[in-house]
């Protein structure tokens, strides 16, 4: 506890403080009956800044997109029954990619708990399994603690969001409480892992010195963990090929020579390869998600797995790891690092074997330039542009620097594929729960995180209808982030599936006529649009898009609406070998 | 295969929906349930048991370390333990029946607790198994009703389960 007087506060004083304390930059909220007391304490204290959004959903991304590109907790305040089940999405999303956040919301008094109240719902019960852990505050006492704890539980081991549900007569503001807010807390049952296993991280040194045929797999919990320059400095030491997962991309430089592209569903030819016929695989902060895998049994037949992971519930879910090491990336990495260098002073031949490695990487050249997507054009030409020439338009414009949020589709994995990110941080999308929606709320808590960073946000003309209204906030806050819209209208993502399964019957994937007239709508919140049809404009609009440097800028492009996102795992049954790499050519 | 699953965990709202939430959520089944303070009143002794092959045994017990209410966890199928459940039955008895329950009773080494004109009420602990037989060997035609605790258990020898 730390030494400052004691004061007295109300529970809405205490919330309104403890964000204070707690140093939180932006609240993201909306609010209703059950939260005024905080909302006024909020007013009065003229403390953190409050973000009005225009959906709770929005909110939740935008704290999720600002936690995302600064690391710190996102912060979300709404109201109860609406507000709180508009929430549930972006908790959701926060949960699947194990996001810090911090969602306080409100909640009918105590006494009309469980009496169908006006605008009572179950929050807690709602959101048990999507968070991390929550809390319903029975008295106003418990508040700085619980606040406290919430935020230490959601940025600690694996991150993820919490929740703490507030009952309206907690907050009043005529019931005052000593207020004191504790600098740490401890709870008994709640310990993650500091450290690896030494033991285990000899093994795992020895193991990937044995390597013939090396790969190093890393994914999001590399950036959640910080590990990005141990991720690095163990690579370039090994000189060992990497590969990120969609939430991986940045951890590693993605235009580093040692760098073989995103793996999986979407992944580049090389990375998939490459992670097929390897006899050791490293894997760091990754999840063997089924879209990275393919067919289980049928993944990577000859690899023996190194699993690092902070979760224990991570390793071995679907595949099996023969050496797991329990620990946060950064440490563990450090030590793997240590150990890799003190086997190869021990060993009497030198390790790794050099020619083993110099042929593996001699196939994994001939494998990239092959069907790498970076070492030519593998898609073809049409009247339409590209979408993928978008993306390159946009990396060009923002020097490959900017941050780039998405929303869900093939403008997603485009995006993914085509701007290679060499910083962690940079790339913002919703991989575990595939939220359409996401992206331009994320973008704007982004921009007010960065004011002076470039941000653009990738979407397809039916994500962005998603969560649309989110143009108003980011008039009311000036946020002038870059929308690049890969129109091809159509829910691209699902026509490619139905073009490939469905013999291309297009059920509910095209809107007809009735798509609103985006330049229209932009204007109408005081934005700016721009058409771009032609592919000898696409430069020069994407240029005057950035040059706009204080407007939002909608840039609408049209794109090829039969193109297709390839390479594409054949399911079901392939393996991560199997892959289309075009509408006719297979691996 | 069976397991009995012993847990340690926060005594607070919520807590047990937690537990129970997880393996609802994956479609296991909780065969037995049994929960209440220890001598630590801020903590409860759950045993639970449940159906489940090794993998997702592993996983769902991995899971149940992650909730931040668990404070420690045993898998008491593991080794050598002791398991009670303890079973209140009300049968129907009158005339030559009561003799013969009360010999039953005995051979399974229960107690008649409550005595009406034309029903016992019996406890009885031990194993499912031992529960079970007693079931069978009563028959459905004199039982009325029969409530279980459901699985206690504790691991033999010095092996303790504290936080
Ligand atoms: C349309 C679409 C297509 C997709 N296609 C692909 C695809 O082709 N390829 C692909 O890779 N993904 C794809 N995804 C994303 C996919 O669904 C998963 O979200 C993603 O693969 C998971 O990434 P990850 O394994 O890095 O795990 P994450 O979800 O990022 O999980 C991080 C892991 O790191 C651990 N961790 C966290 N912090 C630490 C720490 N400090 N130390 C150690 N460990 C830590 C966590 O416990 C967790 O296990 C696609 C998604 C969509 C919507
Ligand atoms: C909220 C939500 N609903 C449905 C889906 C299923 N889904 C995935 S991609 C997609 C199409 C997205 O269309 P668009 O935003 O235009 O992007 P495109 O694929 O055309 O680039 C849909 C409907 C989803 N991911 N999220
Ligand atoms: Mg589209």
């Amino acid at each position: 506890m730390d030494q400052r007087t004691v004061e007295l506060l109300s529970g809405g004083e205490m919330v309104a403080r403890a964000l204070e304390d707690e140093g939180v930059e932006f609240i993201f909220g909306y609010p209703g009956g059950a939260v005024l007391h905080i909302y006024d304490a909020l007013f009065k204290s003229n403390g953190t800044p409050h973000v009005l959004v225009r959906h709770e959903q929005a909110a939740t991304h935008a704290a999720d997109g600002y936690a995302r590109a600064t690391g710190k907790p996102g912060v979300v305040l709404v109201t109860s029954g609406p507000g709180a089940t508009n929430a549930v999405t972006g908790i959701a999303t926060a949960y699947m990619d194990s996001i810090p956040m911090v969602v306080f919301s409100g909640q009918v008094a105590t006494h009309l708990i469980g009496e169908d109240a006006f605008q009572e719902t179950d929050m807690v019960g709602i959101s048990r399994p999507i968070v991390k852990h929550s809390f319903m505050v029975r008295h106003a006492s418990e508040l700085p603690t619980t606040i406290k704890k919430a935020f230490t539980l959601a940025t600690t081991g694996r991150p993820g969001p919490v929740v703490i549900d507030i009952p309206k007569d907690i907050t009043r503001p005529d019931e005052k409480f000593e207020y004191s807010y504790p600098e740490s807390v401890r709870m008994r049952s709640y310990a993650p892992s500091q450290k690896g296993h030494s033991g285990q991280t000899r093994k795992a040194a020895k193991l990937l010195l044995s390597a013939k045929r090396p790969m190093i797999y890393s994914g999001g919990g590399v950036i959640l963990g910080e590990g990005s320059d141990e991720l690095i400095a163990l690579a370039r030491h090994l000189n060992y090929p990497v590969t990120n997962t969609l939430m991986g991309l940045g951890a590693f430089p993605g235009t580093d020579r040692q760098f073989l592209g995103m793996l999986g569903m979407h992944g580049f030819y090389e990375a998939n390869m490459a992670m097929h016929n390897a006899d050791v695989i490293l894997a760091v902060g990754a999840r063997f998600d089924d879209r990275v895998t393919n067919t289980v049994s049928k993944f990577c037949p000859g690899a023996r797995i190194i699993h690092i992971d902070i979760d224990p519930a991570s390793i071995s879910k679907t595949v099996s790891a023969h050496i797991p090491i329990v620990g946060p990336v950064k440490a563990v990495l450090t030590d793997l690092l240590e150990q890799v260098k003190s086997t190869q002073s021990k060993a009497e031949e030198t390790l790794p074997d050099a020619g083993a490695l110099a042929r593996w990487w001699s196939q994994i050249e001939e494998w990239r330039s092959n069907h790498g997507l970076l070492t030519g054009r593998r898609y073809g030409e049409s009247d339409y542009i590209m979408p993928q020439d978008v993306i390159r338009s946009l990396y060009r414009a923002t020097d490959g620097d900017a941050y780039v949020t998405s929303d869900v589709g093939q403008h997603q994995m485009f995006a993914a594929q085509y701007y290679p990110f060499d910083k962690p941080r940079r790339w913002i999308n919703s991989g575990g729960l595939g939220t359409m929606g996401f992206g331009l709320p994320a973008a704007m808590g982004v921009k007010l995180a960065f004011p002076e960073a470039e941000v653009a946000c990738v979407t397809g003309e039916g994500s962005i209808q998603m969560n649309i209204q989110e143009l108003s906030t980011c008039r009311q806050y000036n946020t002038p982030v870059k929308i690049v819209n890969l129109r091809n209208n159509y829910l691209g993502m699902v026509k490619q599936w139905q073009d490939m399964q469905y013999e291309g019957r297009y059920a509910m994937s095209t809107y007809e006529d009735s798509l609103p007239d985006f330049m229209k709508l932009v204007e109408a919140y005081g934005h700016v649009g721009i058409t771009v049809r032609d592919k000898n404009d696409l430069d020069a609009a994407m240029d005057e898009a950035f040059a706009l440097r204080d407007r939002l800028v909608f840039l609408d492009v049209y794109v090829d609406p039969m193109e297709h996102v390839y390479p594409m795992h054949v399911a079901p049954n392939g393996s991560m070998k199997d892959m289309w790499l075009s509408k006719s050519e297979r691996s | 295969m069976r397991r009995i699953i012993a847990i340690l965990m926060e005594n607070e709202p919520g807590a047990l929906s937690r537990v129970v939430g997880l393996f609802s959520q994956r479609g296991y089944n909780i065969e037995t349930l049994n929960v209440a303070p220890t001598d630590d009143p801020t903590l409860s002794r759950l045993t639970l048991t449940t159906i489940g092959d090794d993998r997702h045994m592993e996983q769902i017990t991995k899971h149940l370390n992650r909730l931040v209410d668990v404070v420690k966890l045993v898998d008491l199928t593991e080794g050598a333990h002791i398991e009670r459940d303890m079973m209140l039955i009300k049968v129907r008895a009158a005339g030559a029946d009561r003799d013969e329950l009360k010999r039953t009773t005995d051979i399974f080494r229960g107690q008649i607790v409550d005595v009406a004109p034309s029903s016992y009420t019996i406890q009885l602990a031990g194993t499912t198994e031992k529960l079970d037989a007693f079931v069978a060997a009563v028959g459905d035609a004199q039982i009325l009703e029969v409530v279980r605790s459901g699985v206690a258990g504790i691991a033999r020898g010095e092996k303790v389960l504290r936080p």
